[in-house]
């Protein structure tokens, strides 16, 4: 596909570095000469310094072929002006990320009236995230698809959980619930299992699931099910007035630390009933006093990183809170994991990997039989949603009766707008949407997943 | 350094080298010359040492800018190295930096021989020496690029390095399309000028070597009077052909491909190229007119000679040392200007002198305005400070290592002109120069020392100076 990024800043750059490998032609726009500089140096891609909301510049990048814009310049407007310019030369498919709150009632109006994709609001994603995690605190990672009917919850084993040294089939017998483990993520590597696979500690399990499967699930096997009840928030952002707004809908009480009065009235205005503390968060005595000690789940989301990872350590020294960290730099990504932070959140990341399934999703979709795509377990697994039209030998046969290819997996097959959590007796119809897991890529067609004779 | 990937491109290079060689020796098979043997052996041995080194997988991929310029240098060094071999070997041409010297020359698209009579050369060779133009003119890591699958705008470095002008930038957003549209306008001209060729009249080994010299603006003629002995349409063909190379290939770029056909004509470094070449043929053809006794005659030959030596190619129709001081002293000014940026000519490029003159211009505003503050500007958009930097840093070496070279060869006690002119016009890729060099002579005579410099000069040139001398850097040989 022709793309155009306009905005080389992280975000930018982050999907410089993903789309750039998958043999897209990319174009970005920067008004920066040295950041392009930079960005042509590294990645196979071609920059056109300029405004992005300027047509001239648009024309330069090559508008008028291009397939699809990606606006995530600083500015909402820019980015804004940028897609309508684009949709004006034609091009189908634009997104453009924004992040102004003032703009977050209207983003569906703006979203139909300039024609648009998709458009992300970075913060907003964070909250919803993390407000997935405090809701089910036993996971370390919420994703959800098929429209948010079928949930991939990941959580880590520990040493005395109950599944720790079990076998796929074992647990199926003990929980009796309808919930596939798809992937599992030991070390660096991610693995399909099968029935014979056996968990070890620290893995990383991901099971596909409904949401009311999973809390059944999580019992038997002695997880915490509950919602936490109770969530501190430090510094009072836009990640947090949203986040604030979420958990508030789903009961949970609020406590936002921020060391700006200013800040914290209009907080105060926006969440009435939120608890703001006007504090230093990097005072140990105001998070002490506020009750770190004793709060149920602890959210860093200061503006610097530094802080928010001693933030968490401080939190995980003093309490067994569920600690969610935010981080804005991904570059160092792998030095960051390797702290015990608990969950960690960065808003950036969560735009990129929206923004790259989407190119993905469309990309696949072009010339096969995909329906949609997902980017699953940190970008290493797939999960495919194909629709069943036509009548083939593989429909209405149990499935321990088909010959499927190895490190595949069928994860949900939704019949009727009713997902069904397979076993090895259930069987495919035709009309069925069924989503298949993997780690292969490349998978054009639902037959490509069978073992040819 | 990143050794690993230095040695797998550098096997890429000379497996392509490698593959090229072929082409002399089946012409040697088709003529029945001995020398087939040499190519064809020189061919497998570089083929195997280059498919051994490309096996080697280097640890990481990655590699920088110094990698990069490395690659290029090294690339360039062995690629002449390994091409010398067969003219050695053949006893072609006897001595081995002879051989070298010829095959440098070729390569940089200099043009500039030490043989005393072409014609007594095999087919095979004057093939090779006609088709190391070609190859040497759009670059061969530029080829490589569009053969190999690498990703990463690393391999940016390697297209910056070996591509001549101030600034290098992509036509289409990969770089292996914009090589394969370089590659495919190069070989699409080739062929066309090929075609022309052979409809006026010239035999088709004689077009196909005259192609290829053309291409690459090298100038290796094949027979002693070069173009001369040819039909007037001929060398008209050769003229109009070796000014389009001389153009910035993203005028057929935007010529062929872009969206907005006029910009091409738009490009202000082609209108000043034009410009410089018209007025040229003006000023010499009034002031030789007088020799010719036809005045078409005297604009044909003063039409091809500034065509041949501001794209730097080297071609002769006319003995221009015999025409009046003031042309002589034109053509050696034209000599230093040379050809636009991104073609395959060479020359200090006249992108590079606008670079020049506006940074001069506004260096003497400066005084005038002490706080005055202007952008720079080219087609219209505005010229990076670190471009300016470059090309007057550029213009610093240039002076620098033209100087050293002069020094140098003058041990071999010619005359001025001779010793002037030879650097220019190796330096430059021209090929040849005045008094001794001029077109009617040749290199034979000078001193090995003397040669070596040439050699150095010759792929200091092409490359723009800063690849060859980057390798003299003890820092760039640490391991870390």
């Amino acid at each position: 596909m022709k793309i155009i990024i306009v905005g080389c800043g992280k975000v930018g750059r982050t999907l410089i570095d993903q789309l750039s490998h998958e043999s897209h032609d990319i174009t970005v726009i920067d008004h920066d000469t040295s950041q392009i500089n930079e960005i042509t140096s590294t990645y196979d891609v071609m920059g056109v310094v300029g405004n992005g909301a300027s047509y001239k510049v648009l024309d330069d990048a090559g508008i008028r072929n291009a397939d699809l814009l990606i606006a995530v310049t600083e500015s909402d407007e820019i980015n804004l002006l940028s897609c309508l310019f684009a949709r004006k030369a034609g091009i189908k498919n634009t997104i453009a990320r924004v992040r102004n709150p003032q703009y977050e009632e209207e983003v569906n109006y703006i979203k139909d009236e300039l024609g648009l994709s998709l458009i992300i609001n970075p913060e907003h994603a964070a909250a919803s995230e993390i407000a997935r995690i405090l809701r089910f605190p036993s996971a370390t990672k919420i994703e959800t698809f098929d429209k948010g009917r079928v949930e991939l919850i990941t959580f880590t084993v520990e040493s005395g959980s109950k599944i720790n040294g079990m076998n796929l089939i074992d647990i199926a017998n003990l929980t009796k619930a309808k919930v596939l483990i798809c992937a599992v993520m030991r070390g660096d590597e991610v693995l399909i299992p099968n029935g014979r696979f056996v968990i070890e500690e620290n893995d990383k399990v991901s099971i596909i699931t409904t949401s009311q499967d999973a809390k059944g699930f999580f019992k038997k096997i002695g997880y915490d099910t509950h919602q936490v009840k109770n969530a501190m928030i430090a510094g009072g952002g836009k990640i947090a007035y949203y986040l604030a707004k979420e958990l508030d809908s789903s009961g949970i009480d609020v406590k936002i630390l921020d060391w700006d009065e200013e800040r914290c009235e209009t907080l105060s205005e926006l969440l009435p009933k939120a608890t703001i503390i006007n504090g230093d968060v990097s005072n140990q005595d105001v998070l002490i006093e506020e009750g770190i000690d004793r709060t149920d789940s602890f959210v860093a989301l200061t503006g610097i990183d530094e802080t928010n990872v001693f933030l968490t350590l401080f939190a995980k020294q003093r309490s067994s809170a569920k600690v969610i960290t935010k981080i804005n730099r991904i570059n160092f990504n792998d030095v960051v994991t390797s702290f015990n932070l608990g969950s960690v959140i960065s808003p950036k990341e969560i735009t990129a990997d929206t923004i790259v399934s989407y190119v993905r999703a469309k990309q696949n979709v072009i010339g096969s039989n995909v329906e949609t795509l997902y980017n699953i377990v940190q970008g290493k697994v797939e999960a495919l949603e194909f629709k069943i039209t036509a009548n083939s030998e593989v429909l209405n046969k149990p499935l321990m009766e088909l010959d499927i290819k190895k490190n595949i997996l069928i994860g949900c097959i939704n019949r009727n707008g009713k997902p069904i959590i397979p076993n090895g007796q259930s069987q495919i119809l035709k009309g069925d949407k069924v989503i298949v897991v993997t780690t292969e890529t490349g998978l054009n067609n639902f037959s490509d997943i069978f073992v040819k004779q | 350094m990143n050794f690993g990937i230095i040695f797998n491109i550098l096997g890429w290079i000379i497996s392509i080298e490698g593959a090229f060689m072929i082409l002399p020796g089946l012409c040697g098979i088709i003529y029945g010359e001995d020398s087939w043997l040499y190519f064809i052996a020189t061919a497998v041995v570089t083929l195997i040492l280059g498919i051994i080194l490309i096996k080697r997988k280097p640890k990481s991929q990655q590699f920088f800018t110094k990698e990069g310029f490395a690659i290029v240098g090294l690339g360039w060094v062995l690629m002449s190295a390994i091409g010398a071999v067969p003219l050695y070997l053949s006893r072609q041409i006897p001595f081995y930096i002879d051989a070298l010297f010829e095959v440098v020359s070729g390569f940089t698209t200099t043009g500039a021989s030490i043989c005393p009579d072409v014609e007594a050369l095999d087919h095979a060779v004057n093939l090779w020496r006609c088709f190391t133009h070609w190859i040497g003119g759009m670059g061969v890591l530029v080829f490589l690029l569009t053969i190999l699958p690498m990703a990463g705008g690393n391999t940016m470095n390697l297209m910056k390095a070996e591509s001549p002008g101030p600034s290098v930038g992509k036509l289409v957003p990969k770089i292996r399309d914009s090589a394969k549209i370089l590659y495919f306008i190069y070989f699409g001209m080739t062929i066309l000028q090929f075609i022309l060729l052979v409809c006026a009249g010239m035999p088709v080994f004689d077009s196909i070597c005259t192609s290829f010299g053309t291409a690459g603006t090298g100038g290796y003629g094949i027979k002693c009077s070069s173009i001369g002995g040819y039909s007037p349409t001929i060398q008209w063909i050769v003229t109009i052909f070796m000014i389009l190379y001389g153009v910035n290939f993203n005028f057929y770029f935007f010529l062929l491909l872009g969206k907005n056909k006029k910009e091409a004509f738009k490009i202000e470094e082609v209108r000043w190229y034009i410009g410089i070449i018209l007025v040229s043929i003006g000023i010499i053809v009034w002031n030789i007119h007088g020799m010719y006794s036809s005045l078409s005659h005297a604009v044909r030959d003063a039409s091809f000679t500034v065509g041949s030596v501001i794209t730097t190619t080297g071609f002769a129709t006319a003995d221009f040392g015999t025409w009046p001081v003031l042309s002589q002293t034109l053509l050696v000014i034209i000599m230093f200007c040379g050809a636009c940026a991104g073609s395959t000519g060479g020359g200090i490029k006249v992108s590079r002198i606008m670079i020049i003159l506006r940074a001069v211009k506004y260096e003497i505003d400066s005084f005038v305005h002490p706080r005055s503050v202007k952008v720079m500007r080219m087609d219209g958009k505005p010229v990076e400070k670190d471009t300016i930097r470059a090309a007057i840093m550029f213009m610093s070496v240039y002076v620098m290592v033209f100087t050293i070279s002069i020094f140098v060869v003058a041990f071999d006690g010619f005359d001025l002109v001779t010793n002037f002119t030879s650097v220019t016009a190796t330096f430059n890729n021209i090929g040849p120069g005045l008094s001794l060099v001029g077109p009617t002579g040749n290199y034979a005579s000078f001193s090995i020392l003397s040669k070596i410099v040439f050699i150095f000069d010759m792929l200091a040139g092409r490359l723009e100076l800063f690849p060859i001398l980057i390798l003299c850097s003890p820092a760039l040989w640490k391991k870390r």
